[in-house]
């Protein structure tokens, strides 16, 4: 066991991440940077699990690596580090970086005539950085089309509900005030979020943007819209009933 | 020296199609030569200096040689965590331009004094830090770190006299050398040079001969190269105009201890701690902290006559 934090933003993310990888990205298994791959930036760096879990279930590199998950001399770290294993495109760990970082391989693709895209995951908490509305900024006035950014609104920050802390909303409204194209969609939903994420790009001349709606440990009865689950890891009971209740969830929304 | 920056990144960028420059809404009489030449490489990203950092990292991801501009303190301390993590970290082909070394911008005040950059940034992996003196040193530093790959940072002094002959063969990394002599050695950065060679001519007229080197190169020191100029030497003075903590003084220090060299005074001369209560010109601004020429060869002197 890692006995790692941020369990419940992995579970809060990670259908998005299996959507995308197993639906809507443009990728080469066996060769991880070919040139006109889609490229994905987890900019909510904490929720790394997810990701390696997904990148190995879509056969990236093998399920075995999984679990040197945060123990000793492992790459396979907390916050994302590039290149740790094939498929993770940049390393992040601090909030407010991957969008100014997906605008520039954006604006590349866009100059080099390319037309691969850019996934940008961004996280609730992480729209109070300064630098994300910045980059907002940025994208809406050089209409980086293929720039989409997916929020995943759990609601929940680090240390209270986003309503509490710093109130986001009106969040659509901000997003679009900002020159993007804004689509929300119920993030742990399989059929909604492909649906709109192949409604991409959903305006010509803008970037795009999802404000998926999700829970903070989606799938675990006892972690779902638990702060403490940014934080905690399971105890071996805990843990045997969330993979149970997991089978079950996986079941349904699948 | 503006202007052999500029002209030699056009020169550079009419050869590679792959380089771009990034602007933080700065640089007027400056980049306009750059953007008509090249309107496509060219982006004024306004004033969200983070943004850029981070706009640069995701371009040079992408295989561009990225030039960023601003003056120092917004295109280094207010986006500091970008350089550290999206560019030093991935370790990018980004070259981080600032203008307004010292108290270049003087009577802005101290939100626009540059005394604390090579404190901050010498920390980071990765990154050259280059403080071109002259003319002569920046167009060919200029070229020379166009030539490299790694995150770069230079410091783009105002000033334009040349303090090189013209044929002068600058290589990054390895120090200039000035002047000859065996009294003692001044290391000096930056077109900070510029006094120090009017303060060793000055000495020399004492007849006290000092070598006078200049550290174009900050990081990374070919310590070897270095020493081979400051070894046999009693004295060595280290001047700048950047804060004591952190700078050439500091950098010259920890190579004397690491290499167990014990028989080599070391005196610094820099900014001082605090922020001052009032504004000036450079000259002012040198004179308030004893910098100005008059009192570092006072100081020289002083401390050579002590010897």
């Amino acid at each position: 066991m890692s006995q790692s934090s941020h369990i419940g933003s992995d579970f809060s993310c990670v259908d998005i991440l299996t959507v995308l990888y197993f639906k809507i990205l443009k990728l080469n298994i066996k060769n991880s940077k070919e040139e006109n791959r889609d490229r994905f930036i987890l900019s909510k760096g904490h929720a790394a699990s997810a990701l390696y879990a997904t990148l190995a279930r879509r056969g990236f590199f093998s399920e075995d690596i999984l679990k040197t998950y945060c123990q000793n001399g492992s790459a396979l770290a907390g916050h994302t580090i590039k290149d740790c294993v094939p498929g993770v495109e940049v390393s992040t760990g601090s909030l407010g970086h991957g969008l100014p970082i997906g605008i520039g391989m954006a604006l590349s693709a866009k100059k080099d005539k390319k037309n691969r895209r850019i996934f940008v995951l961004i996280s609730d908490g992480e729209c109070d950085e300064g630098s994300n509305w910045e980059a907002a900024l940025f994208a809406g006035h050089h209409k980086l089309e293929n720039l989409v950014a997916i929020i995943d609104y759990n609601k929940i920050q680090s240390f209270g509900m986003t309503n509490k802390v710093l109130n986001l909303e009106p969040l659509k409204q901000k997003w679009e005030s900002f020159g993007w194209q804004v689509k929300e969609a119920d993030g742990h939903n399989f059929k909604e979020l492909e649906k709109t994420l192949l409604g991409l790009p959903f305006k010509k001349n803008y970037p795009s943007i999802i404000i998926a709606h999700t829970k903070k440990g989606a799938g675990v009865s006892f972690m779902e819209n638990e702060l403490s689950w940014h934080y905690k890891s399971p105890t071996q009971e805990q843990y045997d009933i969330a993979i149970k209740e997991l089978d079950n969830y996986a079941k349904r929304i699948y | 020296m503006r202007k052999e920056f500029i002209e030699t990144l056009i020169t550079l960028a009419e050869k590679d199609k792959n380089i771009y420059l990034l602007n933080g809404d700065l640089g007027f009489s400056f980049l306009e030569e750059f953007e008509k030449r090249f309107p496509e490489r060219y982006v004024n990203c306004g004033i969200a200096e983070q943004n850029m950092m981070g706009v640069a990292a995701g371009m040079a991801m992408e295989g561009k040689k990225v030039y960023v501009y601003s003056i120092i303190p917004f295109a280094v301390f207010r986006c500091f965590e970008q350089i550290r993590n999206d560019i030093a970290y991935h370790n990018l082909d980004v070259t981080i331009v600032g203008a307004g070394v010292g108290f270049a911008y003087g009577t802005h005040g101290a939100t626009h004094f540059a005394v604390e950059d090579i404190a901050v940034l010498r920390v980071l992996p990765n990154l050259t830090i280059i403080s071109p003196a002259d003319p002569i040193e920046m167009a060919q530093l200029t070229l020379q770190s166009g030539q490299t790959k790694n995150p770069t940072y230079i410091r783009l002094d105002k000033n334009t006299k040349k303090l090189h002959q013209p044929d002068d063969k600058i290589v990054m990394g390895k120090p200039s050398i000035l002047k000859n002599g065996k009294d003692g050695v001044i290391i000096t950065i930056g077109s900070y040079l510029d006094i120090m060679i009017n303060v060793q001519k000055r000495l020399a007229e004492k007849n006290h001969h000092l070598k006078l080197l200049h550290l174009h190169t900050i990081k990374p020191i070919d310590e070897e190269a270095l020493l081979k100029e400051i070894n046999g030497q009693k004295i060595v003075f280290t001047a700048e105009e950047h804060k004591l903590i952190g700078g050439v003084g500091t950098i010259i220090g920890e190579i004397l201890l690491r290499n167990n060299i014990n028989n080599i005074t070391l005196k610094s001369i820099g900014v001082s701690e605090g922020y001052p209560p009032v504004i000036g010109q450079q000259d002012y601004m040198r004179k308030y902290y004893n910098i100005d020429e008059d009192s570092v060869y006072k100081k020289i002197l002083t401390e050579l006559e002590k010897l």
